[in-house]
């Protein structure tokens, strides 16, 4: 365990002393700075006020961020690491795989989910100065969506970090990665359904095997928890899973597929070359 | 201590080891030379459990991929380029001595012995030192430990004349308990530190000889240099020695480390036309 933790801590601080880090940090921090400023607790949508409306529009932003950051610097700075001789040096001392890999993974994890987590907390830290009342409960459900948002696709990166060998090719696959996951959001989706006629039952399952559509539908759940803005795969959904069942789901589904992930990248990268 | 077996190492079809056979006993100091392509980095990566590769590859009867930690607590490794490391240099330090079992304290006093100021650069990051300070520092993580197996690549390639004589001197404490194995493009870099020479070509062996261990690593010459007259550009070269110039005698005169005799006369071969008289005389041990 000792191996495995300095790995840990030995990312985390090469992490944060890159410019990633800072951008990364800079974005998430900005995007609460920014609500705050322009008023948006102030504002009304669907009922919403407060720091329920903050924390909506955070976490559709972090969404739409989140996914691709996490691939690209992941993919960026571990085949990087590879490309400049790191990997040779820091390998040659005496560290077990498992650890290295799995010690690289958490600290990695730490990384990237606190400033997304920081964030969070301190617009919870600023309401709470400015007498805004404090939905607990939702701040609870965003912070496990995110977290597992977070292991979904820092597992995805470590994966494809193992399989590429060089940056270029590494940063292709996130990307492409991330499309795929985005145009089966809606469009393919949709034009398989048109095409192929598709049964609703395996559109939806289909649509719920993609990470960005659970997080998007839970997300929408806790401000419209019946789903009517789905329209009839709300009912599939619902009937599948229940209104908790989903958000059980939502939260457990990608963090697995994450740490699947991820595991598949520890038998590539056990099977093959380190350096 | 090392057996390698009929290793085989292809790179997408290209073989880039061929067949590889050795046998090293511990106590050998083996000179692995070759020219770029040759297969030298690829025969060390799998030493160090890097590779995948055919054939068998052992270290004291263990599988150094299987066995990694194992193995490698016993390997003090010197890559050739640094790795650009953001990591401050007290981390990298603790990072190092907590996986090897070594106290940092070891690590930072090898470091100091070649003349690095080890508490003036904790806190400063290992990308931002200079090639010869990255390099001490290396050695010294690699040096501060008890290592059983040092493989060592162009080792002394970036350390000044002051600092080879040092890192020689740790080496020559190591001889009895430790096999070195020292990877270079010319022989003349490592050719007296070693006790055994390696050519490899095209991922072949092509030479394996014993040479004479003349004790150069323990070693010292006393030199004097007698010029027509004073030059400022031998002057340059020899103060990099720590050599000291008598004007009465135009005498240059200094110590060199024996292992690096063969260094400091390439150096001086560039001014012989200056020179009158050269004496190298090697103290009794």
């Amino acid at each position: 365990m000792k191996q495995f933790w300095l790995t840990a801590r030995l990312d985390i601080v090469e992490s944060l002393r890159a410019r990633w880090f800072q951008v990364y940090t800079l974005v998430f921090g900005g995007i609460v700075a920014l609500l705050f400023l322009f008023g948006l607790t102030e504002s009304r949508v669907l009922g919403f006020i407060g720091l329920s409306r903050l924390l909506v529009t955070y976490i559709q932003l972090t969404m739409a961020i989140l996914p691709i950051f996490v691939l690209i610097t992941t993919v960026r700075s571990v085949a990087g690491d590879r490309e400049a001789g790191v990997f040779e040096y820091l390998l040659s001392l005496p560290v077990s795989l498992w650890a290295w890999f799995w010690g690289k993974f958490v600290g990695r994890y730490i990384v990237i989910f606190m400033p997304v987590f920081a964030a969070m907390v301190l617009a919870v830290a600023w309401a709470t100065v400015q007498n805004i009342e404090v939905p607990w409960g939702m701040f609870a459900y965003y912070t496990a969506l995110i977290a597992a948002m977070a292991m979904c696709f820092l597992g995805f990166g470590m994966l494809i970090s193992s399989i590429a060998r060089t940056t270029d090719v590494a940063q292709g696959a996130a990307f492409l990665t991330w499309l795929l996951f985005l145009l089966f959001l809606d469009l393919i989706l949709l034009g398989v359904m048109i095409q192929e006629r598709i049964a609703p039952e395996l559109a939806v399952t289909i649509a719920l095997a993609n990470p960005l559509q659970v997080f998007r539908t839970a997300a929408l759940s806790m401000f419209d928890p019946h789903l009517i803005v789905l329209g009839p795969s709300a009912y599939v959904i619902l009937d599948l899973f229940g209104t908790e069942g989903y958000k059980v789901f939502a939260v457990v589904y990608p963090a697995l597929l994450g740490i699947v992930s991820a595991g598949l990248g520890f038998l590539v990268f056990r099977r093959g070359d380190l350096p | 201590m090392i057996r390698l077996e009929n290793v085989t190492k292809t790179f997408r079809g290209a073989r880039v080891l061929d067949g590889i056979s050795l046998n090293v006993d511990l106590g050998e100091r083996i000179a692995l030379i070759g020219s770029n392509g040759a297969g030298k980095t690829t025969l060390i990566r799998c030493l160090l459990g890097e590779y995948v590769h055919d054939g068998v590859v052992t270290v004291d009867g263990i599988n150094p991929r299987k066995a990694r930690a194992e193995v490698l607590a016993q390997v003090g490794f010197v890559p050739q380029l640094p790795p650009p490391l953001k990591m401050p240099v007290g981390q990298l330090i603790n990072f190092a001595a907590g996986l090897c079992g070594t106290e940092p304290a070891r690590i930072d006093d090898i470091a100091r012995r070649l003349g690095l100021q080890i508490d003036g650069i904790r806190s400063r990051q290992f990308v931002r030192l200079s090639g010869g300070m990255k390099q001490k520092l290396l050695i010294a993580i690699a040096l501060g430990r008890d290592a059983r197996l040092l493989i060592m690549d162009e080792p002394a390639a970036n350390l000044d004349p002051e600092a080879r004589k040092i890192f020689f001197d740790i080496l020559a404490e190591r001889v009895k308990d430790a096999t070195m194995i020292m990877s270079s493009h010319r022989l003349d870099e490592v050719s007296a530190l070693v006790n055994r020479v390696i050519e490899m070509d095209t991922g072949r062996i092509v030479l394996d000889d014993k040479v004479a261990d003349m004790g150069t690593l323990h070693s010292r010459l006393d030199c004097q240099i007698v010029l027509k007259h004073a030059d400022p550009a031998i002057a340059k070269a020899l103060e990099s020695w720590k050599f000291s110039f008598d004007p009465a005698s135009t005498a240059w005169s200094g110590e060199i480390a024996g292992a690096d005799r063969l260094r400091f006369l390439g150096v001086v071969s560039r001014y012989t036309g200056l020179v009158t008289k050269l004496d190298m005389t090697e103290r009794p041990h």
